[in-house]
């Protein structure tokens, strides 16, 4: 397993980056931790001519805890997971970056390559969705945001032109309940199903609820109609299973070596169940 | 003077022999990142090869068209099946004695199969050239279920084959057809079960999997011209076999090869066989005059070289209403995709399947496999197990259960009333193999006390009555194994591959000072035979273990022998150890009484001298009777202190063990939890107990994976679906169950020094206790069987069949 | 084609240089290039962590870097573990508990734990199986793996507080 031979780039501003892009076009690809992109380059699934490593942009790494909280592209998994301002604004994050992958991989995997890849085994992107996060894109015509919910067209489609770059990533911190389950085969595997929630309450009721799938279609699930179940419920039974009747809906899930469709709709509900309870507890 | 002075103490702890948990002499290369394997090596002026391989699973090739590889500065050359075939090489004899295509010959027959060798100056051009190479295919009709192959009008896949109504292992019945082999009473087997008050019948699935060990297979060939000696380096468990297959196949005389294993990164039965890239690089070697290094990445090794288990078996078993067995009989298809590339002994070409009776005492049993070939990778290797007996141990502890659930019986209890008892032994089963020695009650009874078993039934069944009443998802299941196997294969007269008798060899030197070198035909992939083959033989000679080099693995140097596979390595080599020990203890001995001015009779071996019968003050060491050997003339003895044992085993050993697993199952999610693993060994005598542990370990671990989840599966199209460790399930540290190992020790009679071997035990036992314990869990809810690898989407399904999703 | 790069790290403490393709895998770099062939490859595909290095800090698995991306970096391998005087306690732990059977694995278990230890010196048991997940052993089942990280752990620490 050799990748085919490229140009290697080092820019170390984003400006070098898009200038890049633009020159190369569809030949040129980006590369962040690398981790999607060279194994798919190692099967030569992917050969790009020009490849562009981010690693010397200092201005895409870091964690800032504001509001809204600003995190890098750059930003990897590992620091995702082991930084305590973020873990105390948004732990959601964290409790998801902890099933992501393995202790090498989150070291050098970043969130940016996560959402902007495409991957819809991939679990930040349905994390995303559930935190209404917004991405911050550079291009040629200069800086726009994108709601993550509205980013994910197809399977590795983004709405990122082949020119932009991804280098943030923005979302307000998460009060009440929140929870990331995720059911896998193994350490290393994606989800066979996975679920972030994100509850408020107010006088024992639900206020708010934010409820996204992951890896259960060739785009991540945002399920506004799942939500929308739990509002002015106290989670019981019926509402939890409005809830999931309504995810039920939205996703679409594809037969593989995980199993076959049906079991994954069932996993769905059940892990959907879980981080609905779980999130509650929380509240 | 037999009981243990201090003195005696010290002397004998000094030694670190059999029983001491001594540490391993190998840890401190491999810790330091000093091992030796064949990827390590890098000789002057060595190229790369590397293999196009097909994307179809059955197709004929109509071109090749290397001219743009060729063309690629630093590709050397591009071998096909038309390069090797005026050298007769395009094709290579298996072990199993059917033959296989090195390179395509006109068609493919399975996924992955090699099609063409590129030979470069590095691995980047070999990989670059390899995407320039053009082949044609025709896309052929794929069969890649045995059941479809034998259909009268099933494509007929080994053209090469066609017409001929014999092979290697009698008639074949249809051109997909391999072979029919049987033993046992055909007829007696049938009219006991068709009279017995109680028959149980079900199909059971062993499904296909790898050995996959963490290093794949490769080599290094290196062809001197000049001397006409040709070396090959590689991950070979046996390399004396591949020296002389090597040597029939080149025509190179055998004295003008070597063969050498360095070290080892894991077998499992992986690196048993003969692979198309060992030929390859051989040839191109012998034309470039150049060393030739050739390594499969891991896509490679799990689409091309070996596969295991695949076996479909039907079984039919009687007992009387109160659970005494009256007959058993298993019909099996097995799968050997496109090559029968088995290894197993040529006379068995199911292996020692017709171990299948298992733990207990039965009067009258049938066996039958019919090998059969499909469009998938060839092999049917024994993956940390003696030929089968994998396949054999599970096939009885899935048929135990099963009559159990038929006579609605305590499993355990089946399983006691129908135990050999131990003064049975030496016992003849039904299939006609002759037990060495067991005694399954008393480890049995150990077992299940230890995890107090009914304690264990109790809780289950409120957990059952917990889940009816809707308070838990959650079943118990306890699954329970007590396996037999048959390992160290084996005595001559039964057992060879293709005619190499499987003997074992040790040869021992001692040094004038005291210390010494034993040389052994088999060859470690991390048993740890430095270690404990050293132990062996500082018991039996008397030198400390810290003073005995152990070498293995070149053929240059080490005395001939069949490898290390099947647990074959302390039954036979380890025996060869002690037999060659107590050549060398027996001139010692001569020495000795001439120093001593004694008769020799006058003498008594005593830990690591020889001393004068009540008279122990005065003694020879080892070490004194070593310089003697060598330095002093002794009237009628040469000098030199040297021997060396060739043996052939009277029989095959009969480890066995009791195992138990507790297991949470998940009947929403399919998720399963080991809560307790308990695993009873009897190895015979236990040379290191620290080695044996984690044997143990290691193979319960390769057995969870099987059981649960690690599969080769195939699409319609003949695709491999699980060719990464992202799809092949290797478990983590995480998903790793913890283990509590114990121990009986019966020791094998035969044997000189009583052991019978522990390495594939784990795997053969584990996998039943494993996939007992799920069919367990879901058996108040009227489960009989359920196809491995229980993986979650299997459980769920099995779950939901039984109506329990509401 | 494109051509090499000349590539600059610091290997093992030790400044070095080579020519290099960019896209040539760090794994083949200090394999083939540096000899420093401890690190082992094993599944090619990031899941098994024979190739397992500590670039600047992190635990990385080599063969999912490439060349281009090493430029500049600091690295320890398995050959860099132990010091002049001797094994480091890892090594010893490895040992004396078991931890290796065939060795393939071994040089990026204890490169792994090596950096594990040093984020975290008192891990639980469940701590250590988390942190060691991304490195695969086909011989040992990880019980004696597990055990020898967690005695290094005790004897690192009994070693720090000796000297406090």
């Amino acid at each position: 397993m050799i990748p085919a031979a490229f140009e290697y780039h080092r820019p170390s501003d984003i400006d070098s980056v898009i200038g890049l892009l633009r020159k190369h076009g569809d030949e040129a690809r980006v590369v962040a931790g690398g981790h999607s992109l060279v194994p798919m380059m190692k099967l030569r699934m992917a050969a790009p001519e020009h490849l562009i490593d981010l690693r010397d942009l200092a201005d895409l790494r870091g964690i800032d805890i504001g509001h809204p909280i600003r995190i890098g592209a750059m930003t990897t998994q590992h620091e995702l997971l082991t930084h305590a301002g973020l873990a105390e604004a948004a732990p959601i994050i964290a409790e998801a970056a902890r099933q992501i992958a393995d202790p090498q991989v989150r070291y050098l995997g970043t969130i940016g390559g996560n959402v902007a890849n495409g991957d819809p085994g991939n679990d930040m992107p349905g994390l995303m969705q559930c935190l209404d996060a917004r991405f911050t894109l550079v291009g040629p015509d200069g800086t726009r945001d994108v709601a993550a919910r509205d980013f994910f067209e197809a399977a590795y489609m983004t709405d990122r032109e082949e020119e932009e770059l991804l280098v943030a990533i923005s979302f307000d911190p998460s009060a009440g309940g929140y929870a990331y389950e995720k059911q896998k085969r193994k350490i290393g595997d994606y989800a066979t199903a996975a679920a972030a929630v994100l509850l408020q309450a107010e006088g024992g009721k639900v206020s708010s609820a934010a409820i996204a799938m992951t890896n259960l279609s060739d785009v991540p699930v945002f399920s506004a109609a799942a939500g929308d179940a739990l509002i002015g419920t106290d989670c019981n039974h019926k509402a939890v299973r409005a809830a999931i009747d309504a995810m039920l809906g939205e996703i679409d899930p594809m037969e593989d070596n995980r199993g076959p469709v049906e079991f994954k709709q069932h996993v769905a509900g059940i892990i959907l169940a879980r981080a609905i309870a779980r999130a509650w507890s929380r509240v | 003077m037999n009981e243990m002075t201090p003195d005696r103490q010290e002397r004998s702890a000094n030694l670190k022999g059999m029983g001491t948990s001594r540490k391993r002499v190998e840890d401190a290369r491999f810790t330091q990142g000093k091992g030796n394997y064949v990827d390590d090596l890098k000789l002057p002026g060595m190229l790369v090869g590397d293999f196009v391989r097909s994307p179809h699973a059955h197709a004929r090739v109509t071109s090749i068209d290397a001219s743009a590889a060729l063309e690629l500065p630093g590709v050397i050359a591009v071998l096909t099946a038309k390069d090797l075939e005026p050298l007769g090489l395009h094709w290579m004899p298996t072990l199993a004695g059917d033959k296989q295509m090195v390179l395509a010959d006109g068609k493919v027959l399975f996924q992955g199969q090699e099609v063409a060798f590129v030979v470069a100056e590095d691995k980047y051009i070999a990989a670059d050239a390899v995407e320039l190479v053009e082949v044609e295919y025709d896309d052929l009709p794929v069969v890649v279920d045995p059941f479809a192959a034998m259909a009268e009008d099933a494509p007929v896949l080994r053209e090469d084959l066609q017409g001929q109504s014999e092979g290697a292992h009698g008639p074949r019945r249809h051109h997909n057809h391999i072979f029919l082999w049987e033993e046992g009473d055909k007829d007696g087997a049938q009219a006991a079960i068709d009279q017995s008050e109680v028959v149980a019948e079900e199909r059971i699935y062993y499904h296909r999997t790898h050995p996959c060990p963490l290093e794949t297979c490769g080599c290094v060939a290196s062809m001197d011209k000049i001397n006409g000696k040709l070396t090959l380096h590689g991950t070979f468990q046996a390399p004396h076999v591949v020296r002389t297959v090597a040597s029939l196949l080149s025509g190179l005389d055998e004295h003008n090869i070597r063969v050498i294993s360095p070290d080892i990164g894991g077998g499992f039965g992986n690196k048993v066989g003969v692979y198309p890239g060992y030929i390859c690089s051989i040839v191109a070697s012998i034309v470039t005059g150049r060393p030739v290094k050739w390594v499969e990445d891991r896509m490679e090794n799990l689409l091309s070289t070996a596969f295991a288990r695949d076996y479909w078996m039907d079984g039919r078993i009687g007992a009387t209403r109160d659970g005494k067995i009256t007959g058993l009989q298993c019909h099996v298809t097995a799968d050997h995709g496109a090559f029968d590339a088995c290894a197993d002994p040529t006379k068995f070409p199911a292996g020692f399947f017709h171990i299948c009776t298992g733990s207990y005492d039965i009067p009258v049993a049938h066996v039958g496999v019919d090998g059969v070939y499909t469009n998938k990778a060839p092999g049917g290797v024994a993956y940390r197990c003696s030929f089968r007996v994998t396949e054999a141990a599970y096939f009885i502890e899935r048929m135990i259960e099963i009559l159990a659930i038929k006579l609605n019986m305590d499993a355990a209890e089946l399983r006691r009333i129908n135990f050999i008892p131990a003064d049975q032994f030496p016992y003849t089963s039904a299939l006609g193999w002759e037990y060495d020695s067991g005694d399954y009650h008393t480890a049995w009874d150990k077992a299940l006390k230890a995890v107090d078993y009914e304690g264990l039934r109790r809780e289950q069944a409120e957990r059952v009555e917990a889940f009816r009443r809707g308070e838990t998802r959650k079943l118990l299941g306890i699954g329970l194994t007590h396996f037999t196997e048959i390992v160290g294969a084996g005595p001559v007269k039964n057992c060879d591959i293709l005619g190499m008798g499987m003997f074992d060899s040790c040869e021992i030197r001692i040094h004038p000072t005291g210390s010494a070198i034993a040389r052994l035909g088999t060859i470690s992939q991390g048993q740890g035979h430095a270690t404990t083959f050293a132990q062996i033989l500082a018991s039996e000679i008397g030198i400390p273990a810290d003073k005995i080099t152990i070498e293995e693995g070149d053929t240059d140097t080490a005395p001939y022998g069949l490898g290390t596979y099947g647990s074959r390595s302390t039954p036979v080599a380890g025996a060869a150890t002690a037999m060659a020990g107590r050549k060398i203890r027996a001139k010692a001995q001569m020495i000795a009484a001439y120093l001593l001015e004694v008769h020799d009779d006058d003498l008594e071996w005593d830990i690591d001298r020889f001393a004068v019968k009540g008279a122990p003050e005065r003694f020879k060491t080892m070490a004194d009777i070593a310089f003697a050997s060598y330095h002093q003339a002794v009237p009628g003895v040469e000098p030199g202190l040297e021997a060396v044992s060739y043996y052939d085993p009277p029989n095959m050993t009969y480890p066995f063990g009791a195992y138990i697993c507790v297991m949470e199952v998940d009947v929403d999610t399919g998720e399963t939890q080991v809560r307790q693993f308990y695993a009873l060994d009897d190895c015979g005598t236990r040379i290191n107990p620290m080695v044996i542990e984690g044997q143990v370990h290691g193979g319960l671990t390769e057995a969870y994976a099987i059981a649960m989840a690690q599969e080769i599966t195939y699409d319609d199209m003949g695709n491999m679906k699980t060719a990464t460790l992202m799809d092949f399930f290797l478990p983590t540290a995480w998903e790793t169950p913890h283990y509590t190992t114990d121990f009986t020790e019966t020791p094998s009679p035969h044997h000189p020094i009583g052991a019978k071997g522990v390495g594939e035990s784990p795997n053969v036992g584990g996998v039943p206790a494993f996939s007992n314990a799920v069919h367990d869990a879901f058996r108040a809810f009227g489960l009989t069987q359920s196809h491995m690898p229980h993986d979650h989407w299997r459980i769920w399904k099995t779950a939901r069949d039984l109506g329990l999703h509401g | 084609m494109p051509g090499k790069m000349h590539l600059k790290m610091t290997v093992n403490g030790a400044e070095v240089e080579c020519l290099a393709e960019p896209r040539e895998l760090l794994v083949h770099v200090l394999r083939e290039r540096l000899n420093l062939t401890g690190t082992h490859i094993g599944c090619e595909t990031s899941h098994c962590g024979a190739c397992t290095v500590d670039l600047d800090g992190k635990s990385v698995k080599s063969c999912t870097v490439l060349a281009g991306q090493a430029q500049g970096a600091e690295i320890t391998t398995i050959e860099g573990i132990a010091s002049p005087e001797g094994m480091h306690v890892l090594q010893e732990m490895f040992r004396e508990h078991h931890g290796l059977q065939c060795g393939f694995c071994t040089p990026g278990m204890i490169t792994r734990a090596w950096r594990l230890l040093q984020e975290n010196p008192n891990p639980t048991e469940e701590e250590v199986r988390f942190g060691m997940a991304g490195n695969l052993c086909r011989c040992t089942g990880y019980q004696n793996i597990i055990r020898a990280i967690m005695a290094a752990a005790a004897e690192m620490s009994a070693g720090r507080e000796a000297a406090e």
